[in-house]
């Protein structure tokens, strides 16, 4: 067992904004006005525009990106692909919304010649709600 | 929606410059994203798509089958192969459970050229049961 399983890296607090949200919207293809026009969202019930799910990216890279280059986690990053990806969604996150993510390595495994880093992202808004937990699998050839 | 139901199947081209768009998005600007030449020097044929922005594709099927983006509750996927600029790419999901509670299990994968670039791709839907499937 890594001595890298169990470490956890310090809570990041993400400031979501409005034009973010509909920078990565735009970016994504998202064509829904609940992501793109405050009107629509506000008409919807919400008090700003909604960030489309898979925003997540976006609020818990300042957390799990110094995961991944931390050297004692040993990451080869030349050789690292992303293998897998799951995230559970608790309430929808909007612009305004302050979300905080705490990141750990959870599992350090190898086989076949490749070494798995998984991590899991635990990211809360500010009323303390879980807003999403993220599993995240990296793959590192010629381990 | 029912089991065995089709959502919509959802295609996209990504444009010659979206890696770029979405390197700014997302924050990840790893060169073999937006750089061919640098690509190249590793071994792809030119810059590849980011995962995650192929996952993003998974993800709007599923919210814009439901109508809701609130509706997706989980998605988990794999990775394989790279999926690459200014090729069409097809998402297509099919409802495989309908739980007691109204959640729809949706599976899925995306492919480009012929070839799985996600694959076992798993949403859960709130409310599923319930909704419409904008099949296509």
């Amino acid at each position: 067992m890594s001595e890298a399983v169990g470490r956890t890296f310090p809570p990041v607090t993400y400031a979501v904004g409005r034009e973010k949200i509909r920078e990565y919207a735009v970016a994504v293809g998202e064509t829904n006005p609940l992501h793109l026009d405050v009107g629509a969202a506000r008409a919807a019930g919400f008090d700003d525009v909604v960030a489309p799910p898979m925003f997540a990216v976006v609020y818990a890279a300042p957390s799990i990106m110094p995961a991944l280059f931390d050297p004692d986690i040993g990451i080869d990053f030349a050789r690292m692909v992303h293998g897998g990806q799951a995230f559970a969604w608790g309430p929808l996150v909007v612009a305004g919304d302050e979300v905080t993510t705490e990141c750990e390595c959870t599992d350090v495994s190898e086989r076949g010649g490749l070494a798995f880093f998984v991590f899991e992202t635990r990211s809360d808004n500010q009323r303390g709600e879980r807003v999403c937990t993220g599993t995240w699998t990296n793959i590192v050839r010629g381990a | 929606m029912r089991e065995g139901d089709a959502l919509l199947e959802l295609t996209i081209t990504p444009d010659r410059y979206v890696t770029v768009r979405y390197a700014g998005a997302s924050g990840d600007f790893n060169p073999i994203h937006i750089d061919d030449e640098f690509a190249r020097s590793v071994g792809l044929p030119g810059r590849i798509l980011h995962g995650l922005w192929t996952m993003a594709q998974v993800a709007r099927a599923v919210t814009e089958s439901a109508g809701d983006p609130a509706a997706l509750k989980r998605l988990e996927v794999q990775f394989r192969g790279m999926a690459l600029p200014e090729h069409e790419i097809t998402v297509t999901s099919t409802v495989k459970e309908v739980r007691a509670d109204g959640t729809a299990v949706v599976v899925a994968h995306a492919e480009q050229n012929g070839k799985k670039i996600i694959r076992g791709a798993r949403a859960e839907i709130e409310g599923g049961a319930g909704a419409e499937p904008a099949a296509s």
